[in-house]
């Protein structure tokens, strides 16, 4: 799987595309592969303010839950509502199937994350887990 | 994705490298490296694994079963003494569910007691409880002139489920499977294998086989790739034990550390109908009559999710008000009623059907109600 290169990336397997101030976030494909089939996804009220690398909302597959962390700081303009009614998407399309879009805070957070080349080798280093 | 290393001390099954060339993804389990789920990109994942064996077939590597055999002149004096139900019941080339118990009625493990011929019985147990279940038999079986043999590690045991299952093994076997009721065995060729163990048994609610070849490699490779072509027509795909875990649970099928344990007993587990009182005595018999008379403190009930919500094993209960009164041994979404579902102990006085109830999901209560079990039941046919 190549990894879109216009997005960051993090170590628990986010990834967060800006444009200005704003960002989408949601979960790469090695992720959801890890998962499994995906049958919740939990996410933030929109208006709550979420933090770099804290969690922002869960997503569980038919074996287990995993929590999902902000890549960074910001305040949720909007979520992906389909993802209520049709979690697999995210099984089917994850670098498509956004799951927040955040009004950055500090947009230089993300000079910090994973560029695609990097998450790539880290993924690959990780041995998938 | 690259497999995890597997360290000296996990144990592999003879089929572990086949589960590895299919892209499993493996997880530990009681210190076996098993293949939890295969891969999308082959058609499986646990969703599409769970629903061919309701509506087709799978298979499944069980070989982390544990087998003991008890064979000799007192064998069903020995089985009757540590075992729960009736095996005086069997007939030859019958089986039954049963469990091993300690003397306070408590579970060392449950079984599956086979009939293989006069004086001879094989006890199917589970993989985490292996050492424990074979030093428990030969131990409490010693006053009996009979012989115990741990044959654990002379069997791959294949499991092919659904309603196609006999379908398939139909097509690799000699035996006359049409003849074969559920929980009775036969011996027949499969795969060219002479004499192998087939028993109409399985862990899915629903119809199924379990064979018992020799442990090899090269054997076990072989028959895995001839029964997945032999379903090739009927959809077969190769199963987990993430769905293992969903088909049982659906079928509420105890496991044992979640729904049964040595701090369980037979009465708060509500496996009364394998369990035959009116037998003089076995093992836990005495401290079950005590029980018995003084009823249960808690009992398993079936919990449907009625707020958006997963229940997961060792959930707190509460009542409505909030208060603490059980946890969930088992929960799962079930991928064949598309509802989320447990199973937990909750005090009895909760346990009537439609009684309102809260899973905490972290931090958070969240609705659901005492639903009838088994969640699901296979439809009878008349074969």
């Amino acid at each position: 799987m190549a990894y879109p290169s216009d997005r960051k990336y993090t170590k628990q397997h986010e990834w967060i595309q800006a444009s200005g101030t704003t960002a989408t976030v949601g979960i790469t494909d090695h992720a959801q592969e890890e998962l499994g089939d995906i049958v919740f996804v939990e996410l933030p009220k929109v208006g709550s303010e979420v933090t770099a690398g804290k969690t922002f909302g869960s997503v569980e597959s038919v074996k287990a839950v995993s929590d999902l962390y902000a890549p960074a700081a910001g305040t949720v303009t909007e979520v992906n509502g389909e993802l209520a009614t049709s979690p697999e998407n995210v099984n089917k399309d994850a670098h498509g199937s956004w799951m927040m879009k955040i009004t950055l805070k500090n947009p230089g957070e993300l000079d910090a994350l994973l560029s695609s080349a990097d998450y790539e080798k880290f993924v690959a280093e990780e041995g998938g887990h | 994705m690259t497999p995890i290393e597997a360290t000296a001390a996990v144990r592999k099954t003879a089929l572990n490298a086949v589960h590895r060339q299919m892209g499993a993804k493996m997880v530990d389990f009681n210190g076996w490296d098993m293949p939890v789920e295969y891969p999308a990109a082959i058609g499986c994942g646990i969703i599409n694994e769970h629903m061919a064996v309701r509506t087709g077939v799978g298979i499944f590597d069980v070989s982390h079963m544990g087998d003991i055999r008890l064979a000799g002149p007192q064998a069903l004096a020995a089985v009757q003494h540590i075992s729960m139900n009736d095996a005086a019941r069997l007939a030859v080339g019958q089986a039954q569910y049963s469990a091993l118990l300690y003397p306070r009625g408590t579970f060392v493990d449950d079984v599956i007691v086979h009939r293989l011929g006069e004086d001879e019985y094989l006890l199917v147990i589970n993989a985490g409880t292996r050492e424990k279940d074979f030093d428990w038999v030969r131990n409490n079986t010693r006053p009996f002139d009979c012989a115990v043999e741990n044959l654990s590690d002379d069997f791959t045991q294949i499991a092919i489920q659904g309603p196609k299952g006999v379908d398939v093994l139909q097509k690799l076997t000699d035996a006359n499977l049409s003849a074969v009721k559920f929980y009775w065995v036969t011996h027949g060729s499969v795969c060219g294998l002479k004499n192998i163990l087939i028993a109409r048994t399985g862990y899915t609610a629903e119809d199924g086989f379990e064979i018992y070849i020799p442990s090899d490699e090269t054997i076990g490779a072989r028959v895995w790739k001839e029964i997945l072509s032999a379903g090739k027509e009927f959809g077969i795909v190769p199963c987990g034990l993430g769905a293992r875990n969903t088909l049982r649970l659906e079928g509420k099928l105890p496991l044992y550390g979640h729904e049964i344990s040595d701090t369980i007993n037979v009465w708060e587990a509500g496996l009364d109908r394998f369990c035959k009182m009116e037998k003089p005595e076995f093992i836990g018999h005495a401290a079950l009559e005590k029980g018995k008379a003084e009823g249960v403190k808690r009992t398993l009930v079936g919990l449907e999710m009625t707020e958006r919500g997963i229940a997961r094993d060792s959930y707190i209960v509460r009542d409505v008000a909030g208060r603490e009164i059980g946890y969930v041994t088992s929960g799962s979404p079930s991928p064949f009623l598309k509802k989320n579902i447990a199973l937990a102990y909750v005090p009895p006085e909760f346990a009537p059907v439609g009684t309102a109830v809260k899973v905490e999901i972290r931090g958070q209560g969240v609705g659901a109600q005492v639903v009838p079990t088994p969640f699901y039941k296979r439809p009878k046919k008349s074969s």
